[in-house]
């Protein structure tokens, strides 16, 4: 079945197929460009007999359609075949799955838990300890084993990375996460309700506007009410200051990997600037509380208009000023060139998102190719670089951080002409039964999707909200093979994903 | 002033500054950065509230885990004593003291890479064998720029011409800035080797929290209380150490107050941290396997000077 990103469907018109007859479209589908964008189990809980379904999305980005399946009822502990060996981008998925529903897939090459949590029927069920499973070692007089975390040096969140080595060189990096989950899923079904909005903007708390919209977006399309053109506009200009922050402190972070001080220091502090910026519109540094259900809560008058036009030149030209400090030294380009490098295909086989994805070549930008309605591809084009090594996802900000700028600027314009309410309230009160929706956002990260599927009482039977943490963690291990274990830092500072995005 | 009292004097100097120059570096650093940076007695404050403070050792180590930090900070020491400090002499000079100096520091290096693989991490063991790698490559660089300093010394008829105390004392720098410009060279060498020895960005940078990226401070990370204020110590006079190399071919024996020659020589050391600040401050830490290529250009620069030297 296939369908508009706009549009919502009846989950009763997706036929049940059989699994196998379903693998052989997906990898065919992956084939012609399709990407999947969710795979999971779908509990009806209409159901008499409570039967679980596999649900598998996939869309295209030139298209900006969804093509959906669904397999027919499979019983508990039940097996298929797997879909990774044909489709690899489906591994997490596939993990997943078999971690939250003990359905096997008979063939996948990695079948491990992802998070670590116990299974979705069982409220009760106990919790397998994170990190405790078997990991890939590799066996030889001269090779040795690194384990790194979960407990890190610095001030980040916990993850347990599982270093394969000879001598300095890395042959494999396994990444072990989990630590962070907290039942986010769990918790989102059944609703929305009160505590829906404020579960969506901790999903990953440096991209709270980006999950943020994606769930008002989300609930939108299902209630089929659209936001106004202003709440739009104010989320975008939103999002691109989450960007503009993010990407900031960064480039920032990569400096000071590399130990060149000068950008280092200065990132930080103009980070908190943007982040300020923020605050201003909605009175949080991270657009908590501004973004929700029916449009946005706080709105911006003239004279917030014409200051944050102001701020936006000086911050601009402070990022730039020490942004190029760092590109200007042959020092820290060195140590970016050539470092950790994912080429375009391994980004496209493993489904990679987002910014790390655009650094391998991969055109993919969800603002260009399933954007917010009312927004103008010329104000800014989709970039990407040719490498895919630490210097491309340096690179790849320092761009997006002037195409943002601009973009707020016309965003800024836009407003200031633009009378009309920004908040249309009562559509989460308004869900219609059995609907099935997708909503796409570009988070600095990479594309957010949440997919939402209602039960007969218009309620969450499934929601599954995806950071671009969850498909470019993987990207990060095949970025350290071969390379010298000192550069892991620099490698996982390039990529910045999130944990509890991940572990949700 | 006798020539020996002058020489406490610059020794004692040595002993209670040396912990000045890991602070002038990071002042330096910081207003690079445009921050304010910590006060320049941090290290001060930092050993004495490590000196009164417990160890923990961990019950998985050995006696060689204990008396690494201890044989570390005496080496150190004794090869500072072999020095000529201040423009004067060092006392137990003698022929040949420069192997003397550069293995016992050696000596102390190989305690703290055995405590660092008595731990038995696997961060720790990696820390160890980078800086077992890359003294190794560091150790035939600095031997060549003694030597270098040697020939130039018996070329221009020095007493003891293979003592540090003759190729570091002042009369050198007179040599090089005057009739024998063949071992310009040498300052740049020595900084480098500065840099290596003292695990300075762009060989390794001491700020970072990275167990990964580390080579230094990775080996000591067990290390608690007296024995870390040990290294912490050790460490500082090592950096004194090798910016009195170079002072002392930098600065030549002017002043005819041997008080004020010392005075002299102590500015120069200031100077030279000052320099390491700027150095850090304006460049990235190059990728690890690039560091031979840095210590194999140093050497071919050491090796031009030697033979330039030689052919004179």
């Amino acid at each position: 079945m296939q369908f508009h990103y706009t549009e919502s469907v009846d989950i009763r018109d997706i036929p049940c197929q059989p699994m196998e007859h379903i693998g052989a479209e997906v990898a065919a589908a992956a084939r012609d460009g399709w990407r999947m964008i969710q795979f999971c189990g779908l509990q009806d809980h209409d159901d008499i007999h409570h039967d679980l379904s596999l649900l598998c999305l996939m869309s295209h980005d030139g298209l900006g359609d969804i093509r959906a399946w669904r397999s027919t009822m499979l019983a508990p502990d039940a097996s298929y075949p797997s879909l990774t060996p044909a489709t690899p981008q489906a591994h997490w998925f596939e993990r997943e799955i078999f971690e939250q529903w003990h359905i096997t897939p008979v063939g996948h090459p990695w079948l491990k838990p992802v998070r670590f949590c116990p299974p979705m029927y069982d409220i009760h069920g106990v919790r397998p300890l994170p990190g405790d499973t078997h990991y890939f070692t590799v066996k030889g007089s001269q090779t040795h084993e690194v384990a790194v975390g979960p407990v890190h040096a610095g001030v980040i969140e916990p993850g347990h990375f599982r270093f394969q080595c000879h001598g300095e060189q890395v042959i494999h990096l396994e990444i072990s996460l989990g630590f962070q989950h907290r039942g986010v899923e769990r918790a989102l079904l059944h609703g929305p309700d009160a505590r829906t909005p404020h579960l969506m903007e901790c999903l990953a708390g440096d991209t709270s506007i980006g999950h943020g919209t994606a769930a008002a977006a989300l609930m939108e399309c299902l209630a089929g009410r659209p936001a106004t053109e202003r709440a739009q506009s104010l989320r975008r200009v939103m999002l691109e200051l989450e960007r503009l922050a993010c990407h900031t402190g960064d480039l920032g972070a990569i400096a000071g990997d590399t130990g060149f001080l000068p950008t280092s220091a200065w990132c930080g502090r103009i980070r908190g600037d943007w982040l300020n910026t923020t605050a201003l519109i909605c009175g949080n540094r991270f657009g908590r509380g501004m973004v929700r259900p029916g449009g946005v809560l706080h709105d911006v008058d003239a004279a917030l208009l014409d200051v944050l036009a102001q701020r936006l030149d000086t911050i601009h030209r402070d990022t730039r000023g020490a942004v190029d400090a760092m590109f200007a030294s042959d020092s820290v380009l060195d140590r970016m060139h050539n470092t950790g490098i994912v080429s375009r295909g391994t980004a496209q086989d493993l489904g990679l998102v987002g910014m790390a994805a655009r650094a391998s070549g991969v055109p993919m930008d969800a603002r260009f190719n399933y954007p917010l309605a009312g927004f103008a591809e010329t104000q800014a084009r989709l970039r990407t670089q040719r490498t895919g090594d630490v210097f491309c996802r340096a690179r790849q900000r320092d761009q997006e951080l002037d195409d943002a700028v601009a973009i707020i600027r016309r965003e800024l314009g836009l407003l200031a002409a633009l009378e009309e309410p920004c908040m249309l309230p009562g559509v989460s009160q308004a869900l219609p039964p059995h609907r099935l929706a997708v909503s796409f956002c570009e988070g600095w990260r990479g594309t957010i999707c949440h997919a939402a599927v209602t039960d007969a009482r218009g309620r969450f039977a499934l929601y599954k909200p995806v950071d671009p943490s969850f498909h470019n963690w993987i990207g990060l291990a095949m970025a350290l093979r071969g390379e010298q274990i000192s550069d892991f830092p620099l490698c996982n500072k390039s990529f910045n994903l999130s944990y509890c995005g991940h572990d949700l | 002033m006798s020539a020996f009292a002058t020489y406490c004097c610059s020794l004692i100097a040595a002993l209670v500054l040396a912990p000045l120059l890991p602070g002038i570096i990071n002042r330096v650093k910081a207003k690079y950065a445009g921050r304010q940076g910590k006060p320049v007695l941090q290290l001060y404050y930092d050993l004495a509230k490590l000196l009164r403070k417990g160890a923990v050792i961990s019950e998985t180590t050995t006696w060689v885990f204990a008396a690494g930090p201890t044989l570390s900070l005496a080496t150190t020491a004794v090869a500072l004593l072999l020095l000529p400090l201040g423009g004067a002499a060092s006392p137990l000079a003698f022929q040949g003291d420069f192997l003397l100096a550069a293995y016992i520091l050696g000596l102390g290096r190989f305690f703290l890479i055995l405590a660092a693989l008595d731990t038995g991490s696997a961060f720790e063991g990696m820390g160890a064998s980078r800086e077992a790698a890359y003294s190794a490559l560091a150790e035939p660089v600095i031997f060549l720029c003694f030597l270098c300093l040697a020939g130039l010394g018996s070329a221009e008829q020095m007493p003891m011409s293979l003592s540090l105390s003759s190729m570091f004392a002042g009369a050198p720098a007179l040599a090089w800035t005057g009739s024998r410009p063949e071992v310009f060279l040498l300052p740049l060498v020595i900084f480098l080797l500065l840099l290596v020895e003292n695990c300075r960005i762009p060989i390794d940078d001491p700020n970072t929290h990275l167990e990964l990226t580390m080579i230094h401070e990775v080996m000591i990370l067990d290390h608690s209380g007296p024995d870390l204020a040990f290294i912490h110590y050790a460490a500082a006079l090592k950096l004194w150490f090798f910016s009195a190399l170079l002072a002392g071919i930098l600065v030549p024996s002017v002043c005819a107050d041997p008080l004020a020659q010392a005075g002299l020589n102590i500015l120069a050391i200031l100077a030279v941290a000052v320099a390491v600040g700027v150095t850090e401050s304006v460049m990235a830490r190059v990728r690890l396997f690039r560091i031979s290529h840095l210590l194999g250009g140093a050497g071919m620069l050491a090796a031009l000077s030697l033979i330039l030297t030689l052919m004179r």
